[in-house]
């Protein structure tokens, strides 16, 4: 796994480059995340974290690069095309209605039918069952409004709607990011969930306590360049730092680097 | 609703361990599937707790409204004349009062769901009665009831159609175009009215029975047999239509009430569908004569809620309007095509405000150049917020129409009866309605603190 075949991951972004305008946001980025692991992406503001995940979400179109889903090469050009693929996202927003229960959002969009009729009690369940399997438990009842809910509850609703059309991928956008302790632990536990259902999940945080809580690995963001992809296990906290606040200039290159990006380059 | 169950914090992985303190999750745990708490530990006390604790955190529902129309009830009776508020002649008079702002209510709902806002519709209905009232002439077109309704419908939905692209598509304020609405649609009304040699007051007086069908539509009513007839299908079909469901949803696993309240809901239809009937069928004519059965205004504002709560709570269409009032952005990233259903909205709303100008035209034997358009679209939104829809779009039912456009009948006619001048009426109208939002506003800060963890 130390070499640039994309083959090994499900989703894998070779020399991806954007810009907008005079501003180039990605340059020569590449990204691997496996199914079955989640895959931090971290970085200072700024560093082209939000503009790389809108890329493989099909809201821009990358101005150069490829993508390989399961080492055959697509082109994502809509968001419909990600979901396509099983690629789908949680913005950082949730995109939630506060005035519809649980059962009503995760089905937004598409409603199931019984007789041109909504099909209340068929959603209900099928709902109950996703929730059930991602371990989301403290909820009084899936027909109280989201409004009511908790952020970390809102959080998990939101990551439950993503993964219940057979999906495939899972893209979280600072999820944990306005949440408290019990909040964000509640989270993480949900994001192990989803790995070990075997989705691949791509993590976006700038809090370092939760990449290295659930990341399996770490890819660093900087100035619009990938400069280091690697096991969690073989970073610390230290040199994660250093890589945000410096793009690592200066550090020893750490082994497992999955390609030939990264530090002292 | 306070959270109570602690959010499980670090939870370690598996989700066995769900033991007896786990009562209060969700339904889905692994072992026992989709049978919640609230199906097993069901009894009529914890539906009641529930209940509270749901009204405590802010949902009041339709509680407020309810109560202001006992407390109506209660002080006009008292202080009326002769106690004759609730007399069966007054309550027939009050809902044939109250049934254009129930109906127009009903369709301002449409688009207060939305968040938006139509003003015009006091004027458009008005403006599809009088096309009616002008086509069924018997001097001039002579056309047969039925064909001048659908006429007078079609060109207010159209005139809708027109509204709503202007707001849907160029992006301009609701406010804006339907304020432009209410002025062009108050002179359009006195075109129309200027046709035919009625010198502006085209009238459905006489006995001509295709004039007097208009005139019936508030006037007439059916045969006190028939009424009893009709209430018993309708109350016999809703009560085997909600005792189906919940029967099936509790066969599923899925949460329901229990089957007492069941029992108690279709006990209380019933009994109110019996009570109006009764009430209606009391010879409510003057001294010497006979005049008793249900009017027809029942009948087509009953089947103009039905038809919106159908639309707006089983369909998908239904379900957009609220996904659009409570969050536009997540609505359009379901893929909800967002400008055709608020569009429709518009739409709707002029139909039913098309049936509320019949009904006026109706109440009124005709059309004149009197019509305060202003007044009754303000009186709509009044009753929509006194009967709980929300301003600010997601929050409403067809039903909060019906009990708002009561409250402000029975302040109409109470103040009536107590021989008050207008003034007095607006000025109480203006502090109910000031109460309903106040209520609607402290219970929902309450929820708010509750709420969230």
């Amino acid at each position: 796994m130390t070499d640039a075949r994309p083959e090994w991951a499900q989703l894998a972004v070779r020399g991806l480059y954007k810009s907008f305008g005079a501003v180039q946001a990605l340059a020569d980025v590449d990204l691997d995340v496996p199914a079955g692991q989640v895959t931090a992406l971290c970085g200072d503001n700024g560093a082209g974290k939000s503009v790389l995940i809108k890329c493989i979400a099909g809201i821009h179109e990358p101005d150069r690069g490829h993508m390989y889903w399961n080492g055959r090469p697509v082109r994502i050009r809509s968001a419909h095309d990600a979901s396509a693929l099983g690629i789908e996202t949680v913005y950082q927003d949730l995109a939630l209605a506060d005035n519809l229960d649980i059962v009503q959002n995760m089905f937004l969009g598409r409603e199931r039918l019984r007789h041109r009729l909504l099909d209340e009690n068929d959603m209900e369940r099928a709902a109950g069952e996703t929730l059930a399997r991602l371990g989301v438990t403290t909820v009084r009842s899936i027909r109280q409004p989201v409004g009511s809910l908790s952020g970390g509850q809102r959080q998990s609703v939101a990551v439950a709607k993503a993964v219940m059309w057979n999906s495939k991928m899972v893209i979280l956008d600072e999820p944990t990011a306005a949440l408290g302790v019990t909040q964000t632990a509640m989270v993480l536990d949900l994001v192990r969930r989803l790995r070990d259902h075997g989705l691949g999940v791509l993590l976006i945080s700038h809090n370092l306590n939760d990449v290295f809580a659930v990341g399996d690995r770490i890819a660093v963001l900087y100035l619009g360049r990938m400069v280091v992809q690697a096991e969690a296990a073989s970073l610390d906290r230290q040199s994660a730092v250093e890589y945000m606040t410096t793009g690592g200039f200066g550090l020893t290159p750490v082994g497992g680097r999955p390609d030939g990006t990264g530090a002292g380059l | 609703m306070s959270q109570a169950v602690p959010s499980s914090g670090p939870d370690p992985a598996p989700p066995a361990p769900e033991g007896p303190e786990a009562v209060d999750l969700i339904a889905a745990t692994g072992a026992a599937p989709l049978l919640p708490p609230e199906v097993l530990a069901q009894s009529l006390g914890g539906y009641a707790r529930a209940q509270v604790l749901r009204i405590r955190g802010g949902d009041s529902g339709m509680l407020p409204v309810l109560l202001g129309l006992i407390a109506i009830s209660v002080v006009f009776q008292t202080i009326s004349p002769g106690h004759v508020f609730l007399s069966a002649g007054n309550i027939v008079n009050l809902f044939q009062q109250s049934a254009v702002f129930m109906v127009l209510a009903m369709a301002e709902i449409f688009v207060m769901l939305l968040g938006e806002i139509d003003l015009s519709i006091g004027f458009v209905g008005p403006v599809g009665a009088v096309i009616a009232v002008q086509l069924v002439q018997p001097s001039t077109t002579n056309w047969p009831w039925w064909a001048a309704i659908v006429v007078s419908l079609v060109v207010c939905g159209l005139i809708g159609a027109v509204q709503g692209a202007l707001i849907t598509r160029l992006r301009l304020a609701s406010f804006i175009v339907t304020l432009a609405g209410l002025l062009i649609f108050n002179g359009v009304l006195l075109i129309v009215l200027a046709f035919g040699p009625f010198s502006g007051y085209p009238s459905l007086s006489g006995l001509q029975k295709n004039v007097h069908t208009l005139y019936d539509l508030m006037w007439g009513h059916v045969s006190p047999a028939a009424g009893w007839i009709v209430m018993i299908l309708l109350v016999g079909a809703l009560s085997v239509g909600l005792a189906l469901r919940d029967s099936r949803r509790r066969r599923s696993g899925l949460v329901a009430p229990p089957t007492s309240i069941t029992a108690i809901k279709i006990g209380l239809m019933a009994a109110v569908g019996v009570a109006v009937v009764a009430v209606c069928n009391v010879n409510r004519a003057a001294v010497g004569s006979t005049l008793r059965g249900v009017p027809w205004a029942i009948f087509i504002v009953l089947a103009v809620l039905g038809a919106w709560s159908f639309l707006l709570g089983r369909t998908r269409y239904g379900r957009y309007v609220y996904a659009i009032g409570g969050n536009p952005e997540a609505a359009r990233r379901a893929g909800i095509n967002v400008i055709r259903v608020r569009t429709w909205a518009f739409i709707l709303c002029a139909f039913t405000a098309g049936i509320a100008g019949l009904l006026y035209a109706s109440y009124l034997g005709g059309m004149s150049n009197n019509v305060n358009g202003g007044q009754l679209v303000l009186y709509a939104v009044a009753a929509a917020v006194i009967g709980g829809t929300s301003m600010f779009g997601g929050r409403g039912k067809a039903v909060h129409g019906v009990l708002g456009g009561l409250v402000i009948g029975g302040i109409y006619n109470g103040m009536y009866l107590q021989g008050l001048k207008v003034q007095w009426e607006y000025i109480v109208t203006g502090l109910v309605l000031i109460g309903a939002v106040t209520i609607d506003a402290l219970s929902r800060r309450n929820a708010t603190t509750s709420g969230r963890s």
